[in-house]
């Protein structure tokens, strides 16, 4: 579906249209606070746009020495080049184990990979713990934001769902009270559980040891209480050094939610004594990415969602519109990457205003990158007759100066007669949401001979 | 060929120019009174700091809990502190660490930026303990500080199993309509003590 079109629904509804826009400004400002309480923001940036760029141009070194490292420590390593060779090692291992109950913690690589639906067709119960991603799970939709999975939903429309799921009070909303109710229903989750199931923020390849950031706790307790640890990881989720991490962790909750640090910033070197740890390093069309002379720099990306809170239009259509895992201003990088065809529209759902670049921790270019995503899909022939018709027309305008002088008269003179219905009439996609502007009487040329007209006189 | 030397081949098959690793030894933000700035930063996500002259003044303290007071099960790490009604070694299964209200364990470092406590699970047979107790205390030397996360990994080595995890505050959530809500699914309250003389 075009975004436009998927947009449409969404700010369909003004009220919420705008209490979206509301939630996710004020996260952007807490982010300004943080990101002005440290001296040296710019230098961090600076420093972590370099360690990623280092990383990427070393990135099948930094893995082996990962998997060497890990493997050393007693974890295991898995490579999968896809999606679906992904899903099969999770199968492999639940059923190895012969697990019945998985919990996880918030892993956008799974919601990539479609790992819930898969393993359910298998007869496992999987359980989203973090309480963002519970409530989309249990809502049967995919999360709108990569950090606040649920930023689109009321509270009214949680005590409605928990009312039905958990037996909650009819009409409660209060959030402490639903927050409680959700505890204590995911922690019977936890203590049930045969296996957990969480996603990797960075991997060092020095140590061997991944790191996974969370506020509720819910990755450790979902970790420390069953003997089998499973982490999902793209492969540009590698750092070189633990040293490293200095810079990352003080960027990414900062610019994700405006916090000092996440609750739990959690190290993990190796399996628990008697536990085993499982890591999974996955393409899934990464390494394509990364030999893209104009996208690589999207895999820098750290996934904190500083982008999405600024963008003008992701704030008031919301991230479902993006119809992606991953939406917003770099989820209109990575999507068109594996389909431009299908994701043709996002690199449009952009105003071009560059405040996601200006947030971004690790610096990608992200509104240039959109831009160079336009000129690509029109190349492909993927531009929407809408679009590509008015370009060709201004186009062979531009190139004849008489037509173009011509066109300007005929708009100046017949343009501000012409009845409403006929001017914004249903071909007219650019008019639906705009007025046009008042028409001169003359022309940037006929104003500038006249003036140069009268000022001669002058002298 | 393995899905790895798939990936690997693929990796290798895009010939960017190397950049080089940006130093990490730069002048980044210190305080003039580190521990001063740690208490402000934990208090604003919602934990507690307590700096006290020596152990003995611990238990005191915690005394003025009402959840340490009305806590059924206690647990403790550090000899003579927090009451212990459970012994955790005899304890196997880490599920059974569930009904833990209270725990007493011990942090090895705190960050002044950012309010966080480095704790591992060196001298914890059960390293959930930390995130399934309904109120934790962590107990840390008070020169046992630094200025930030740089300072941090340089005291930190990773050589050879062991997990660690950096804890500031209590666990929360805002994922309901982004109101905070302390207690996620983890400790609904975080005490620091920093101790002064910790002999």
């Amino acid at each position: 579906m075009k975004h436009a079109t998927a947009a449409a629904k969404f700010v369909a509804n003004d009220e919420r249209s705008h209490w979206h826009d509301k939630a996710l400004w004020f996260i952007r400002s807490k982010r300004d606070r943080m990101a002005h309480s440290v001296p040296e923001w710019e230098l961090l940036r600076d420093t972590a746009a370099a360690v990623k760029a280092h990383t990427m141009t070393h990135l099948a070194e930094l893995l082996e020495q990962f998997e060497e490292n890990a493997t050393k420590l007693g974890a295991t390593v898995h490579w999968a080049k896809d999606a679906a060779e992904h899903n099969e090692i999770v199968h492999k291992l639940l059923r190895e184990h012969d697990v019945k109950k998985l919990v996880k913690s918030k892993s956008m690589l799974t919601e990539e990979c479609h790992l819930n639906p898969f393993l359910e067709k298998h007869g496992i119960e999987v359980t989203d713990t973090d309480l963002g991603e519970w409530l989309v799970q249990l809502r049967k939709e995919p999360p709108s934001h990569i950090v606040m999975p649920a930023i689109h939903i009321k509270k009214e429309e949680v005590g409605e769902l928990f009312h039905r799921v958990l037996g909650t009070k009819e009409g409660a909303s209060d959030p402490p009270y639903l927050a409680e109710a959700a505890r204590t229903a995911l922690r019977q989750k936890f203590m049930e559980a045969d296996a957990g199931l969480t996603g990797v923020n960075f991997a060092i390849a020095e140590t061997g040891g991944i790191v996974v950031c969370t506020n509720e706790g819910n990755a450790d307790l979902g970790v420390s209480l069953p003997k089998l640890h499973i982490a999902s990881m793209g492969i540009e989720k590698m750092i070189p050094k633990a040293e490293h991490l200095g810079v990352f962790l003080r960027l990414l909750a900062r610019s994700a939610t405006g916090q000092p640090i996440t609750t739990y910033s959690s190290h993990f070197h190796g399996p628990r004594p008697d536990g085993e740890l499982h890591i999974i390093l996955v393409d899934n069309g990464r390494s394509n990415l990364l030999a893209s002379e104009d996208f690589h720099r999207s895999l820098n990306c750290i996934r904190c969602g500083a982008c999405m809170n600024t963008c003008p239009v992701y704030r008031r259509t919301g991230g479902h519109s993006y119809g992606t895992t991953v939406p917003g201003p770099i989820g209109s990088i990575l999507a068109p990457s594996r389909d431009a065809e299908k994701h043709s529209t996002l690199p449009y759902a952009c105003s071009l205003c560059g405040s996601c670049s200006d947030v971004c921790p690790v610096k990608i270019d992200l509104h240039s990158q959109l831009l160079t995503w336009r000129r690509e899909i029109a190349s492909l022939g993927y531009v929407s007759l809408d679009k590509s018709v008015p370009m060709k027309l201004a186009s062979a305008v531009f190139r004849r100066p008489w037509l173009y002088r011509l066109a300007g008269r005929v708009a100046r003179n017949v343009v501000p007669r012409m009845p409403r219905f006929m001017l914004y009439n249903p071909l007219n996609v650019w008019g639906r949401k705009r007025e046009l502007p008042e028409f001169p009487r003359e022309s940037f040329q006929q104003a500038y001979a006249r003036r140069k007209q009268t000022s001669g006189k002058g002298e | 060929m393995s899905s790895r030397d798939t990936v690997l081949k693929a990796i290798r098959k895009s010939q960017r120019e190397a950049t080089p690793l940006p130093t990490m030894d730069q002048n980044w933000l210190t305080f003039d009174d580190p521990v001063e700035q740690f208490t402000t930063v934990l208090e604003s996500v919602g934990g507690k700091c307590l700096q006290v002259s020596s152990r003995s003044e611990i238990n005191d303290r915690l005394a003025e809990f009402p959840q340490f007071e009305s806590a059924n099960v206690r647990a403790s790490t550090i000899e003579g502190l927090g009451l212990p009604t459970v012994s955790l070694d005899v304890i196997d299964d880490p599920h059974n660490v569930e009904n833990v209200d209270f725990a007493v364990l011990a942090g090895e470092f705190v960050v002044a930026e950012n309010g966080a406590v480095w704790v591992t699970d060196e001298t914890l047979k059960h390293r959930v303990l930390h995130f399934i107790t309904q109120h934790l205390a962590l107990v840390v030397p008070s020169k046992n500080i630094v200025n930030n996360m740089h300072e941090a990994y340089n005291r930190l080595s990773f050589d050879g199993r062991r997990f660690g995890t950096f804890i500031s505050g209590p666990s929360k959530t805002a994922d309901i309509e982004q109101s905070l809500v302390i207690g996620a699914h983890g400790p609904r309250s975080h005490v620091v003590f920093l101790v002064d003389d910790d002999s």
